[in-house]
């Protein structure tokens, strides 16, 4: 399977390694074309602004917007608050394909950034998550199913081809979140 | 199992936060800027975060005197004023700069050698600190040293406020060299090189089989162009600084971007277009379109012309 990484910005050669580790060759996309024949895509954390400047150029937000409909696409912290239907604080443009709504740096400023290690509902042990100025998921639609939370809010969570975490697995050595995301894909492939 | 960051199993939760936020600033570029607008400005055009200072090293350069942390009170107005990562500067060794700066709520202290440097034999404990620290460096051993002292992210020095990327370019074609250096010795060998560059020997064996430095390693320091951000990229440099080289004229003269709007106007096409230049630093194409767009530049002062004395690349041990 074809994986990519969105590489505007941000945390991307992280996603790449982790990637690597579950025998995933990962191509960075930094222009529109770069989308064509993924089965999947990676939108890593770094900052949402300075995305959304790159994708409100040469078409390239339309362009995602209708590939995020309907193909894998796993965002995570930056790259969860561009898949939201909603963004608050402040209230920003989005590919609105994910049922929920995020509010940008809820837990505050990078001191209060935080790894807390907490059971899920992924397989085997409790999941280490590192929080870095983290979103906070504040609603979630009918449709999302969550398979984390924080303080009683979804940090990991799950609709149809489409995941994403407010948290960065690709900062850690566990790789269940990857997997999962992997399988999304194999499960969305054409038998 | 190997964790998948630059800094491997490298150090505690803290230091893991710290290097994690420096993750997250890749690929992008950090704005000097000294008021609101030109904060809102640099956030705009995408900038990745904003380094709140009193006077950018231009005119620190040309103004002289000594130059301190910035007002408390200038900081806390473009925390509020922008949602990207708010970076300030302390002096090298003021350590109570930097207590204020952590208790402001700042992201990323650099400490410094722009300001006037506060201690002239120690830098600060940055172990001691929640905030993460970036540090300059010119070599591999000053690199580590600032790693040892708990710095989260390297930058190379260049020579500030002079928009002549020149000294940029050797720090870093200096560190990459010498991290390549190290990827060939064996055990006995590692020993030495800890030695010869002043740096602990468990740094010197991680770069060693590494092949990079354990934090993030941007770059600074006289790049004004998206030419030159593309330049620094292409070298290695895994993020950008800008400081005198989007809002500044005739030497040491800020645009006038708050009541100027040819001004304001200036400042923004430079400031997109070397964030443009960062993204794509391997698209010479792209590049080039990014340069076109460019209304003005700074004008500049040439490296080699600053006495010795006048250097703020010196400063720091």
């Amino acid at each position: 399977m074809t994986i990519g990484v969105l590489a505007l910005q941000g945390a991307f050669e992280a996603h790449v390694k982790a990637l690597d580790s579950l025998g995933i060759a990962a191509k960075l996309v930094r222009t529109p074309p770069e989308l064509a024949d993924l089965d999947g895509l990676v939108m890593p954390g770094g900052e949402s602004t300075t995305m959304l400047k790159f994708l409100e150029k040469n078409g390239f937000f339309d362009v995602l917007q209708s590939f995020v409909r309907h193909t894998p696409t796993f965002g995570t912290c930056a790259g969860c608050i561009l898949l939201a239907k909603d963004v608050k604080n402040p209230t920003q443009k989005s590919l609105a394909a994910l049922d929920i709504t995020v509010e940008r740096n809820a837990y505050g400023r990078q001191i209060d950034s935080t790894i807390l290690t907490a059971p899920t509902n992924l397989p085997g042990n409790p999941l280490e998550m590192v929080f870095i100025r983290a979103p906070r998921i504040t609603r979630t639609g009918p449709g999302v199913e969550v398979l984390a939370n924080r303080d009683g809010f979804p940090v990991l969570v799950h609709e149809g081809h489409l995941l994403a975490a407010t948290f960065h697995p690709e900062l850690g050595a566990d790789l269940r979140v990857h997997q999962l995301f992997l399988d999304i894909v194999q499960a969305h492939r054409p038998s | 199992m190997a964790d998948h960051t630059t800094n491997g199993n490298f150090g505690s939760p803290s230091l893991r936060l710290k290097t994690g936020l420096a993750e997250m600033l890749k690929g992008g570029v950090i704005m000097d800027v000294m008021n609101v607008e030109q904060a809102r400005i640099a956030e705009e055009a995408g900038a990745i975060s904003v380094m709140a200072l009193e006077r950018v090293p231009a005119m620190i350069r040309a103004e002289g005197g000594v130059a301190r942390m910035a007002n408390p009170k200038l900081i806390k107005q473009i925390i509020a004023a922008v949602s990207i990562p708010v970076m300030a500067k302390a002096r090298i060794g003021h350590f109570a700069e930097a207590q204020v700066l952590q208790t402001l709520g700042v992201d990323f202290i650099d400490e410094s050698e722009v300001l006037t440097p506060a201690d002239e034999s120690f830098h600060i404990d940055k172990h001691a600190f929640t905030t993460p620290f970036v540090c300059g460096a010119r070599n591999l051993g000053e690199a580590l040293r600032r790693i040892a002292e708990g710095a989260a992210m390297i930058r190379t020095k260049g020579e500030p406020g002079t928009g002549d990327v020149v000294h940029a370019v050797q720090h870093m074609r200096q560190i990459v060299r010498e991290i390549k250096a190290l990827t060939v010795l064996d055990d006995a060998e590692l020993y030495n090189a800890a030695k010869v560059h002043g740096a602990p020997y468990e740094l010197i064996r991680m770069v060693a089989k590494a092949g990079k430095l354990p934090v993030p390693n941007f770059s600074a320091g006289g790049i004004a162009t998206p030419a030159d951000a593309a330049l620094m990229m292409q070298l290695g440099a895994e993020s950008i600084f800008v400081g005198s080289g989007i809002f500044m004229k005739e030497r040491a003269t800020p645009l006038d971007v708050e009541n100027d709007p040819k001004e304001r106007a200036e400042a923004v096409s430079r400031a997109k277009a070397i964030v443009i230049a960062t993204t794509h630093f391997n698209d010479p194409k792209i590049v080039a379109e990014a340069s076109e767009a460019v209304t003005g530049t700074m004008k500049g002062l040439a490296a080699a012309a600053i006495e010795e004395s006048e250097l703020m690349q010196t400063r720091g041990w």
